[in-house]
């Protein structure tokens, strides 16, 4: 069934049989162009693995595991940025799920149609915003902000926690956190849109005929319907919030190091490799690069993961 | 009984103004950030911006005019690499890739292209391009933006070319044109709104990407429009002086995050506008 006419411009059989030497031709560019975006992951992959095979070979897999960051005497390990990418990714997406998919929810199932777009176009208009702006905003505005009021209250308050324990630094964890909260929930909210429409009208009718009410209507049949849609959603947005780098950089403090306090200084992945690559040389740069080629990877599977998922759940 | 029918009525009240309250959380971040960047980057708007260079650290005045220009152009060899690609992958998906096995793996190795990390892509063509040439260049930069773009006109176009309606290429080729030709001819320039919305959602993606011009297109201090040279631009200057010690560095970055930001909103605005219309 799926070869049939819509399958291409001709059935595939005629399309075989033609012996028009420029639909040949034009098939083959075509092909060519598409086998083009094929082989540049391919060519990512390989390109980054060649570049890092210094570092691979000299550190093996322990390189994962180790703690130590010192150009001077060439010992170099990853789990500090390990660390940082997790805890900022984990912090973003804690704080921008329950607020994502709550507007998500908000605008599907109850706003009035100009609420609708307005705040829509709002939510989406928050994905365009480049990322160094949010960094420049990051530095200026939030960082003072959380070091002079939000930190000093929140140690005041929880510092007996580990993780609201030390000096309020400003420059941070929570800082890169909550900026790459805000980066997230635009992928949160849409992806998560999309699931949510895709929830048949009838089946809300029903419960409501039945005297539900509109909450138990959101609970039991679109959350629950949307569920394999909000996990592609929260999948992707893990994925954006892992490799994201300007307004990490600049926020996080960049210091190669593993605290409890979300308040003190770290480095990501991607914040290592914007803040160190240029001035690195040798053995330094194999080992920026196999950070980035552990991105990569992770990223890949994520996305492949994220897009199988939404295609399920739309279909 | 009736406790708990108030009790439903009350938990309904709360989860749908709890709702209601995420919506408009969300949209705080948006209006605090573009507030901002007005008022601080509206007084460094003024003609010198962009016709001048930076002035020497720490000296008030002097301009951005070489990294605007930067921008442009990083931003032009990015398109006209990718543009051309991209509709010819669209166009594979959309048509000859239906029904083959090749056909959805393109599409999801596109999708998966778009989600790789920015300064991955940098890596890769500093790799590719930088390393082998010898030095930073203007054209490395337009290379990595286009790799970045590209996913997107590609999977724009497709949608474009699946949303012509059968009879339209039905009636091309019934009046005996060959399939290339009814596709070229007929297909594409009635699929052109959605191209071209496709290419100007890639240039607001790109035209604000920063991680990836640090290794490629790096940075000048001076004007330049050789390609094989390394080049300035918006979003690389912003970074440079929002991270540097100078008051006035500070201000300049403000001036750039505006001009940037007014650039990929007004084009996201028209890309809506464009698909609405249709």
């Amino acid at each position: 069934m799926a070869r049939e006419l819509r399958t291409g411009m001709l059935p595939p059989r005629v399309r075989r049989a033609s012996i028009n030497w420029g639909d040949r031709a034009f098939h083959g560019i075509t092909t060519g162009f598409a086998l083009l975006i094929a082989a540049l992951v391919a060519l990512l992959v390989l390109e980054l693995a060649t570049e890092s095979v210094p570092a691979l070979s000299r550190f093996g897999p322990g390189f994962l595991a180790s703690t130590s960051w010192n150009p001077v005497t060439g010992e170099f390990g990853a789990l500090p940025f390990i660390y940082g990418t997790l805890a900022t990714s984990a912090l973003a997406l804690a704080l921008a799920w329950p607020i994502g998919v709550g507007a998500a929810a908000f605008l599907t199932e109850l706003a009035p149609r100009f609420v609708r777009s307005i705040l829509g176009t709002m939510v989406e208009m928050l994905a365009a915003v480049p990322s160094v702006v949010y960094g420049l905003w990051g530095v200026f505005v939030l960082v003072p902000l959380l070091r002079e009021r939000v930190e000093p209250w929140l140690i005041e308050r929880l510092g007996v926690l580990p993780v609201f324990s030390g000096p309020p630094f400003g420059l941070g964890v929570f800082a890169a956190g909550l900026l790459l909260a805000v980066m997230i929930l635009p992928t949160l909210a849409s992806v998560s849109r999309e699931a949510m429409s895709a929830v048949p009208r009838g089946q809300r009718e029903a419960l409501l005929a039945l005297g539900a009410t509109r909450w138990e209507v959101i609970r039991a049949v679109v959350l629950a319907q949307a569920r394999s849609g909000l996990v592609a959603a929260t999948v992707l947005a893990l994925g954006r919030a892992l490799g994201e780098t300007m307004a990490t950089v600049m926020v996080i403090g960049n210091s190669p190091s593993i605290n409890v306090s979300i308040f003190a200084p770290a480095s990501t992945m991607a914040s290592v490799i914007a803040n160190d690559f240029n001035e690195a040389t040798g053995l330094q740069k194999a080992v920026l690069l196999e950070l980035g080629l552990i991105l990569l990877v992770v990223s890949l599977a994520v996305n492949t993961a994220a897009r199988l998922m939404a295609a399920r759940s739309t279909r | 009984m009736i406790s708990t029918y108030r009790r439903r009525k009350l938990a309904n009240m709360l989860m749908l103004s709890l709702l209601g309250a995420a919506a408009l959380v969300a949209v705080v971040p948006l209006i605090a950030v573009a507030a901002y960047v007005v008022l601080e980057g509206a007084g460094a708007i003024n003609l010198d911006f962009f016709t001048q260079l930076p002035s020497p650290a720490g000296e008030a005045g002097g301009g951005m005019g070489n990294a605007v220009v930067g921008t442009l152009e990083l931003v032009a060899i990015a398109s006209a690499l990718a543009t051309p690609t991209g509709v010819m992958a669209g166009i594979y998906l959309a048509q000859q890739g239906r029904g083959t096995r090749l056909g959805p793996l393109v599409r999801l190795l596109s999708d998966v292209l778009n989600g790789v990390p920015t300064i991955v892509v940098g890596l890769f063509v500093y790799g590719l391009l930088v390393l082998t040439t010898g030095s930073f260049s203007a054209l490395a930069g337009g290379v990595a933006l286009g790799v970045i773009m590209l996913p997107v006109i590609a999977r724009t176009t497709e949608e474009a070319v699946l949303q012509v309606p059968s009879s339209v290429r039905e009636a091309a080729l019934a009046l005996g044109l060959p399939e290339w030709r009814a596709t070229l001819r007929v297909v594409l320039p009635t699929a052109r709104s959605g191209i071209l919305t496709g290419v100007i959602l890639g240039v607001a993606r790109i035209s604000g990407e920063t991680a990836p011009l640090l290794f490629t297109a790096f940075g000048n201090s001076f004007w330049s429009l050789d390609p094989t040279k390394p080049i300035a631009s918006l979003p690389v200057q912003i970074y440079n002086f929002a991270t540097g010690p100078y008051e006035s560095w500070h201000r300049q970055a403000w001036g750039a995050a505006l001009v940037l930001m007014t650039m990929v909103l007004a084009l996201n605005l028209a890309a809506r506008w464009l698909s609405r219309s249709r």
